[in-house]
């Protein structure tokens, strides 16, 4: 009997929510274990980095790896993981674009160290300890992986060859990429495994969507009402629906708030956040400089707006500081 | 031998006013600094804000857009979405730390030739002053940290592999 | 372990008496996060001290800054994906707190079901599939049944699917009301933004009913298979996974348990009440202490003082948790639940319970808890009011929100502008508040078993147990594990050269 296709699973600045997507494929998944081999899984298995280390190359199938790249050791897994597979699916918005962590690229590492170890409230710490790359404790040597200075896609340190895009993904959209892994039928290599359309053609609100927007002001949702039928970019809300690949189905709007985005793009923006600036910013009613500013004032974290799961993919990367 | 920076300065124009106004500044040999490299586009409204994060990131220190005075514009509304736009694309390029002047909007007509000369002077001193952005240099070296690991894991690999043989 | 393998084992043990040695687990699994343990040992062969090192940081409280608050809720649920709702109502009440608005009644019952829904789900997953193989499979049962096979096998395949298919149920609970069951988005400071439609209640009350029919039958379960075996009972209440520490919860006014909502509650190591407070006060109670070899912190109480990794009344060392909940309060607020509490005293032997598995019991007595609450919010007519939502009208300045995670008390501090834009947060998370203890019962555990320069196959269990009690986040939910618990052990000689390493 042939053995079964080899599967590793890996997670980098992961929150663990795409390991939690997988496992809610709920009775699903038993269709999948059936037909793999999970050879790495550290949530779930045991396997060790000298097991994987000792694999020949290009021996596991395929290596979904999650997360985004912070630290020294995850770039070492990702390097590693690289070598010993065949396919590299980069899953879930952090791996694909920095995620949420990559927010932490407006900010210097030395700066995320200081206010957390230094001066934020109820700490206790006036000899000012960091955690450090190797410490001694009464005479034992101790180490720990180094922060980089920045976040990372994955694909900015290692070749990926395919892309499930979510935060996390969808299971159903999970469910067709093994599938498509375990029959062979690939697309080309470096598609994103999800319809490449924008959310609103998946919106359920789609039909409130005016063809001209004129927006004349931006509301931040905890200060309205927020009606479950109409579109939220005409309420006067942001949404990110129209600079966001669809394949969710809308999941956000559903749950009566704004699409963030998470998706990222389609395969025709280089930008996300840009092509959003683009897109409906030039639907704001006023004409004079001054107007123009008070309705933009509505949104007051641009960037933590247009690049929420998406920083380490703005063309920028991060900010200079 | 005195090495002044001289920075680099990516400019869209729009036929219908600014870009025929360069034209004019030209042929009335008005002398201007030659940082500008001039990209010309049918109007100030088809400047993606891409286009300028891209111009950044491929090493301009400076990205200037000239566009037809507003109520102007050859297309009706392009030069006011252009406005709305870059207002907030100015937010967003403070939030990545470029600003102070390195991104302008300028509406100059047709006729301003003069103009042309006095925004690319000024505009070339102000960047000059500020002194290099050099994106490309500061990718390399932030990537920097991403080399030393490269190499230090793939020479370990190869002695992990000889350890588990069999 | 087979021939060749024991084989290497000997080899190691004759060479490891003579000098030093570090002993490495890396990773750590079957939890959520990541982490290795260092076992440092002496001449003699035994252990020195073993460090639990938590190896990364992603700074959320540095990169929210200068963010609108009100964004909070969906950006701190990506701390972790198992426990999302977790830190999404925690961040929904600070907002509550910082806009001075009382949640809309129709939006705080909503918000309850979810959590209640939450806590039943991820508890069911813990007892199952993370917990389970290590307590009703047993300690000592052959490797290749300690994991959910093995659950499945002792428990039946219909069980098995039970879970799986009772989970989803109740997921999509919080699929329905929070728009997605991994990350929400539901809350807003005053209320929700969906409401509950009045069609959809029938639906919900059955997944309750049946919530809580599988409540009943998971303390059943545990009953039947890990109580009454007397060598179970002796291992929970042995000394090697004992501590006596103080213990944090969150009460109501009458100092029942309840997840949403009330006052901290600590209580010391010999059950007195050391102190109650609202959350507003936590700086006052709790201090952050920081060592060089992790990234973690770890947090004690303020009042009684950092003494070191020891145990005891001097000690501010506190736990949270289910085993720390139910000693802090002085009972369950539901029914059926409180009958299990009692119960779980009198066989343990009174208030406090200091053994750390038996967090594996409280945790069940609490899903009783969770799901006697859906089913008596469903029950109230209002839950599916038109209006869930209270516009906040003040203006913001300093919020704190409290709830208790699956995993302990979770407490997020938010300092705004008038605006709402966030210029200092404060994040003290769950499992955070255990890593002292867990950093002793890690250290206790490798102690008490590695004597004599022996590294054996025990070793590897019972120190991975030792962490995996106080509920790593994440569990395996899959249907197949390997029976082997590959581990690797690395020997290394005086000079920190690798002697040998194991693999099994």
């Amino acid at each position: 009997m042939p053995d079964k296709p080899k599967v590793a699973f890996y997670w980098c600045a992961s929150c663990g929510g795409c390991e939690e997507a997988v496992v809610d494929l709920a009775e699903d998944i038993l269709k999948v274990v059936e037909a793999v081999d999970i050879v790495l899984w550290p949530v779930a298995m045991d396997f060790k980095k000298a097991d994987v280390e000792a694999r020949p190359d290009k021996s596991i199938v395929a290596a979904f790896i999650n997360g985004a790249i912070r630290t020294s050791e995850q770039e070492e897994w990702a390097r590693m993981l690289r070598r010993k597979c065949q396919v590299v699916v980069s899953f879930g918005a952090c791996a694909n674009s920095g995620g949420i962590p990559a927010l932490a690229n407006q900010f210097k590492t030395e700066t995320i160290l200081k206010y957390v170890y230094e001066d934020c409230p109820g700490l206790d710490n006036p000899g000012k300890v960091r955690p450090l790359v190797k410490s001694e404790d009464e005479g034992r040597t101790l180490t720990l992986p180094e922060m980089h200075g920045m976040v990372r896609a994955l694909d900015q340190v290692i070749d990926v060859d395919y892309y499930l895009p979510g935060c996390p993904p969808t299971p159903k959209l999970i469910m067709a990429a093994v599938q498509a892994l375990l029959s062979g039928k690939l697309p080309p290599k470096g598609t994103v495994l999800s319809p490449d359309i924008a959310l609103c053609e998946e919106c359920k609100r789609k039909d409130s969507k005016p063809v001209d927007l004129a927006l004349t002001e931006f509301k931040r949702p905890h200060q309205v009402q927020i009606d479950p039928e109409k579109c939220l970019l005409a309420q006067g809300i942001v949404c990110m629906g129209p600079a966001t690949r669809g394949g969710c189905e809308a999941l956000c709007p559903g749950g009566n708030m704004a699409c963030t985005g998470c998706f990222g793009p389609t395969s025709r923006v280089k930008d996300q956040g840009a092509k959003f600036v683009s897109s409906v910013f030039s639907n704001i009613v006023p004409k004079e400089e001054k107007e123009i500013d008070a309705v933009l004032d509505g949104i007051p974290d641009p960037i933590g707006t247009f690049y929420r799961y998406g920083l380490s993919k703005c063309l920028l990367r991060r900010k200079l500081n | 031998m005195n090495e002044q920076f001289e920075p680099k300065i990516v400019a869209f124009f729009c036929n219908w006013c600014t870009y025929t106004a360069a034209d004019l500044a030209g042929v009335s040999r008005l002398k201007y600094a030659p940082n500008v490299r001039v990209i010309r586009v049918m109007c100030s409204g088809r400047v993606d804000p891409q286009f300028v994060l891209d111009a950044f990131a491929r090493g301009a220190d400076g990205v200037l857009l000239g566009g037809c005075h507003p109520g102007d514009c050859h297309y009706a509304e392009g030069n006011y979405k252009t406005l709305r736009r870059m207002r907030m694309l100015e937010r967003m390029l403070k939030g990545m730390g470029i600003y102070d002047g390195r991104f302008r909007l300028e509406w100059i007509s047709g006729a301003e030739g003069d103009k042309v000369k006095t925004v690319i002077n000024d505009m070339t001193k102000k960047v000059r002053a500020l002194g290099p952005l050099d994106l490309p240099g500061h990718f390399r070296d932030w990537d920097k940290e991403l080399e030393e690991l490269e190499a230090h894991v793939n020479k370990d690999s190869k002695k992990a592999e000889a350890t588990h043989a069999g | 372990m087979d021939k060749t393998a024991q084989k290497v084992w000997n080899q190691a043990h004759q060479q490891a008496n003579s000098g030093r040695r570090t002993v490495t687990i890396d990773p750590i699994t079957r939890l959520e996060g990541h982490g290795k343990i260092e076992i440092f040992m002496n001449d003699q062969g035994n252990v020195d001290r073993a460090y639990l090192q938590i190896p990364e940081l992603r700074g959320f409280e540095v990169f929210c800054q200068g963010r609108p608050s009100e964004d909070m809720p969906q950006l701190t649920s990506r701390i972790c994906g198992v426990c999302p709702t977790a830190h999404h109502m925690a961040a929904t009440k600070a907002l509550d707190d910082l806009y001075g608005v009382e949640c809309h009644p129709v939006g705080r019952k909503i918000r309850e079901l979810v959590y209640n829904a939450f806590m039943l789900e991820d508890h069911a997953l813990h007892v199952y599939i993370l917990g389970g193989p290590d307590f009703i499979v047993g300690p000592d049962a052959p490797k290749e049944l300690r994991n959910v096979v093995g659950v499945i096998g002792k428990v039946g395949l219909d069980v098995g699917k039970r879970v799986i298919s009772m989970r989803r149920r109740i997921r999509e609970i919080i699929n329905y009301a929070g728009g997605k069951v991994i990350h929400p988005v539901m809350g807003l400071p005053g209320g929700v933004a969906k409401g509950i439609a009045a069609s959809e209640l029938p639906k919900l009350k059955e997944v309750a009913k049946d919530g809580l029919d599988f409540a009943k039958f998971t303390l059943q379960v545990f009953h039947d298979i890990v109580l009454k075996n007397d060598a179970y009972v002796k291992l929970i209440t042995s000394d090697a996974f004992t501590h006596k520490t103080h213990y944090m919860g969150l009460v109501d006014k009458n100092n029942k348990v309840n997840f949403y909502d009330g006052d901290i509650r600590v209580v010391s190591p010999d059950g007195r009440e050391q102190s109650r407070f609202p959350v507003q006060k936590y700086l006052e109670h709790i201090s952050e202490h920081v060592e060089p070899w992790s990234y973690i912190k770890f947090p004690f109480l303020k009042k009684v003082g950092w003494n070191g990794f020891t145990e005891g009344n001097s000690s501010g060392i506190y736990a949270v948790a289910p085993m720390a909940r139910l000693n802090a309060a002085d009972g369950m607020a539901t029914p059926e639940a409180q009958k299990a509490y009692e119960e779980y005293f009198k066989v343990l032997g009174g208030k406090p319970v200091h053994h750390t598995l038996a967090n594996h019991w409280a945790r069940v007595v609490e899903m009783l808890q969770a799901a006697e609450r859906m089913v008596e919010l469903l029950n109230d007519p209002e839950i599916t009011g038109k209006e869930f939502r209270t516009i906040p009208t003040k203006t913001p300045k300093i919020g704190i929100g409290v709830v208790e995670a699956p995993r302990g008390t979770l407490i997020h501090q938010y300092e705004t502008d008038e605006r709402g834009l966030l210029h200092r947060v404060n994040l003290i998370v769950s499992t955070t508040n255990n890593s002292a203890r867990i950093a002793m019962s890690v250290d206790k555990a490798a102690k008490g078993l590695i004597k004599d320069g022996k590294v054996n196959d025990g070793l590897l269990n019972m120190v991975e147990m030792a962490f995996r009690a106080y509920d790593p986040c994440f569990g395996c939910a899959t249907h197949t594990l390997p029976g082997e618990m590959p581990l690797v052990v690395t020997l290394r000689d005086l000079k920190g050269d690798i002697i040998r390493e194991i693999r099994r």
